[in-house]
C-alpha cells in the first residue's frame, strides 16, 4: 500500500526532512516536470485524477482552477492561499503534514501556483500551530536560497513569492471567503458569492484557496500521473486520505489509507476498537459539522460520495467517536456552544438560532428542559438549513444536531422526563 | 506612542502585503509581545500608524480570539474545550485549574501570574485533553498532574 503523503514523515520524533534530504528523497521532482508543462496541461492532469478538495467540501480541484482567468489579459497579481487554519473540532490531519513535511506543501504550492500563474502565495496558518510555523519558516527560507521560490524559479520565466501569515484565531477564518477578509486585515465575515474568489478574491484579484492536504497531493499527481492516483483509491474519488479517530477508542491517531477505506476498518483495525468497558454508539465522520453515523453505517466507505449516500459527509475524514458512557445531549451542547461562539454574527439565522439551540441544550443538560424543546430544536435545523446564510457555518452546526435528534431521540426524551442528565 | 522597536517590527511586515491595513493583526501581535495586551491608547496609536480609524481597528481586534483587549497575566493558559477534549474530560481539568487558582475562565489570578482562557480545538485530538501555556503545547493532560506543568511558569 502506497502512502505518498506521509512517506517522508519521520515516525521516531525527528524533525522533518530539510531541503537537501527532501531532494534526495525525490522531492521537488514534480516542480522540474511541471515547469516543462503548460499550465493548462497540469490542470487537465489534476482534473483527470479526480482529486477532490480535502478541506471538507470535496470540490473537484482541477475544476476549481479552471475558473481562474488565464492568458495575457488576466488580472495580476493572482494569489494562491494554503488554508492551514485547521480549527474544525476533532480535526488534526493538516498538523501532521505541516509539521512532518513542510517542503511537500511548498512544492505542491509552487506547482499549483504555476498552474494558475499565481504571483504571490500565502500560507494562512492558525496561531496555535507554533511548531508548524517554525518549520515552515525554515523550509520557505531554504526554498528561496535554492531558487525554488522568488524570481525565475529554477531559471524559468515563472516567479512566485511565498509568505507565511499567522492568524489570530477564529473558526470563521477557515471559511474560504472569511479567510480572504482575515488576510486583508478585516473581520473574517464571509463574502457573498458570486463573484467567486477564483475571479475576484484577495484585494479583488483572482485567488485560489486550497486545503493543506489537497496541496500536498499535487507533487505526486504530477510525478505519477492521474491513472496512478486513481489506482490508490478503493472508489471513484482519487488518491489516499488522511483518516483520524478521537474519543474513547484504544489508539486515537491518524493514518494515511486508500480513499474509500471502510469506517469499520479505520475504527477497528487502526484505532484498535473501543476502550475496555465502553461501547460504540456513533460517530461524526469528519469533524464537528458532519451528521452522526451509527452502528448500521460501519461498512460505509469513507469517501465524499459514499458517506453522503449514508446521510452524512466525509468532511475532514477525522472521526469523533461517541461512546455509551458519554451523554449525547451533553456532546451536542458542547458542539452548539462552539458554533454559537464562533458565529461571526453576520447572518440572523446563525447568530440568533445557534445561541437559541445552545440554550435549549444547556437547559436540558441542567434538568430545565421544557416539553416543546425538541420541536424548537427541530425548527432550528430548518431555520439554519443551507441557503439561509452566507456561509456553511450554520448549516454545518445543524448536521450533528439533526442527526442526533434522529438517532438519539430517546436520550433527549430521558433528559426531559427525568429533569436531569441521566449520565450525571 | 509606539516605541521605535515596535514600529520597526511592524514596518518589517509591510513588504508582505499590498497595503498597511493588512498588517493590522500582525501589528497588534507586536504590541502584545511588548505590552501583553492592546490598550485603548495603543489601539489609537496603532490605528494612526496604519491609516485606519480606531473603530475600524477595534472591530478587527475584538473579532479574534488571541488579541487581548484587557490586561492578561504573565502567563496565558489556553484550555481546549472542544468536542474531543470534552469527551476525554476537559471539564474536570478546567474545574481543577480554576478552583486551584481561585478564578473563573477569562480571569487573571490576583498575583498577575496566570490568565486562563478557553480555546477552540487545538488540533491534537488524539492526545486529548490538551492545553497550551504561553504557546507551549501539553497533551494528554491529567488533572492531578497540572501542577507539574504550571510550576514551570513563574
Amino acid at each position: 500500500m502506497e502512502t505518498p503523503l506521509t512517506k517522508n514523515i519521520p515516525t521516531n520524533g525527528d524533525g522533518p526532512l530539510n531541503f537537501k534530504a527532501y531532494g534526495k528523497a525525490g522531492g521537488y521532482e514534480s516542480l522540474h516536470k511541471a515547469l516543462h508543462m503548460s499550465p493548462a496541461d497540469i490542470t487537465e492532469v489534476v482534473k483527470k485524477s479526480n482529486l477532490r478538495g480535502r478541506g471538507g467540501a470535496g470540490f473537484p480541484t482541477g475544476t476549481k482552477w479552471s475558473f481562474v482567468p488565464m492568458g495575457t489579459d488576466a488580472p495580476h497579481p493572482k494569489y494562491l492561499v494554503a488554508n492551514a487554519d485547521e480549527m474544525e473540532p476533532g480535526t488534526f490531519k493538516d498538523r501532521l503534514l505541516l509539521e512532518g513535511d513542510p517542503h511537500q506543501l511548498i512544492e505542491g504550492m509552487i506547482v499549483v501556483g504555476y498552474a494558475v500563474q499565481a504571483d504571490i502565495a500565502y500560507i494562512f496558518l492558525r496561531a496555535e500551530y507554533k511548531l508548524a510555523a517554525e518549520r515552515l519558516r525554515r523550509a520557505i527560507a531554504e526554498a528561496y536560497e535554492n531558487h525554488h521560490l522568488g524570481k525565475n524559479i529554477l531559471g524559468s520565466t515563472y516567479s512566485l513569492e511565498m509568505y507565511l501569515h499567522i492568524s489570530a484565531g477564529r473558526y470563521m477564518c477557515g471559511e474560504e471567503t472569511g479567510l480572504l477578509n482575515a488576510l486583508e486585515g478585516k473581520r473574517a465575515n464571509p463574502r457573498s458569492k458570486p463573484p467567486f474568489p477564483q475571479v475576484s478574491g484577495l484585494w479583488g484579484k483572482p485567488t485560489i484557496v486550497q486545503n493543506v492536504e489537497t496541496l500536498c497531493n499535487l507533487p505526486h499527481i504530477v510525478n505519477n500521473g492521474p491513472e496512478w492516483f486513481k489506482s490508490l483509491s478503493h472508489t471513484a474519488d482519487g488518491g489516499t486520505k488522511l483518516y483520524g479517530a478521537s474519543g474513547k477508542v484504544k489508539h486515537p491517531g491518524i493514518w494515511e489509507l486508500p480513499m474509500g477505506t471502510t469506517i469499520r476498518e479505520i475504527l477497528e483495525e487502526h484505532a484498535g476498537g473501543m476502550r475496555n468497558g465502553v461501547k460504540f454508539r456513533g460517530l461524526l465522520p469528519g469533524g464537528a459539522s458532519t451528521d452522526f453515523l451509527t452502528e448500521e453505517h460501519l461498512d460505509v466507505r469513507m469517501d465524499f460520495t459514499e458517506v453522503q449516500k449514508a446521510g452524512s459527509r466525509m468532511g475532514t475524514g477525522t472521526m469523533i467517536v461517541l461512546d455509551d458512557h458519554t451523554c449525547p445531549v451533553g456532546m451536542l451542547w458542547n458542539l452548539e456552544h462552539f458554533f454559537a461562539q464562533e458565529s461571526c454574527g453576520w447572518c440572523t439565522p446563525c447568530w440568533s438560532g445557534l445561541n437559541w439551540a445552545e440554550r435549549i441544550l444547556r437547559a436540558m443538560e441542567e434538568g430545565r428542559g421544557q416539553p416543546g424543546d425538541l420541536d424548537k430544536l427541530g425548527f432550528q435545523t430548518k431555520f439554519n438549513a443551507p441557503g439561509h446564510t452566507f456561509c456553511a457555518l450554520a448549516p454545518g452546526a445543524m448536521e450533528p444536531l439533526q442527526s442526533a435528534l434522529k438517532y438519539f431521540h430517546e436520550d433527549f426524551e430521558q433528559h426531559l422526563h427525568q429533569h436531569r442528565c441521566p449520565w450525571k | 506612542m509606539l516605541t521605535s522597536a515596535e514600529r520597526q517590527e511592524i514596518e518589517a511586515e509591510f513588504s508582505r502585503y499590498p497595503n498597511k491595513r493588512a498588517v493590522c493583526l500582525d501589528a497588534m501581535k507586536v504590541i502584545q509581545r511588548h505590552r501583553g495586551w492592546v490598550s485603548d491608547e495603543s489601539l489609537r496609536d496603532l490605528a494612526q500608524e496604519l491609516d485606519m480609524t480606531p473603530d475600524e481597528l477595534d472591530a478587527v481586534a475584538t473579532f479574534y480570539n488571541l488579541i487581548f483587549r484587557k490586561p492578561v497575566g504573565r502567563h496565558v493558559v489556553l484550555i481546549c474545550d472542544s468536542v474531543s477534549c470534552w469527551i476525554m474530560g476537559c471539564e474536570k481539568l478546567c474545574q481543577r485549574l480554576t478552583s486551584q487558582m481561585g478564578i473563573g475562565l477569562g480571569e487573571t489570578t490576583e498575583d498577575g501570574r496566570f490568565t486562563v482562557l478557553p480555546i477552540v480545538c487545538l488540533g491534537t485530538c488524539d492526545h486529548a485533553p490538551a492545553m497550551m501555556v504561553d504557546g507551549d503545547l501539553y497533551q494528554d493532560v491529567e488533572a492531578d498532574k497540572i501542577n507539574d506543568v504550571l510550576k514551570n511558569y513563574k
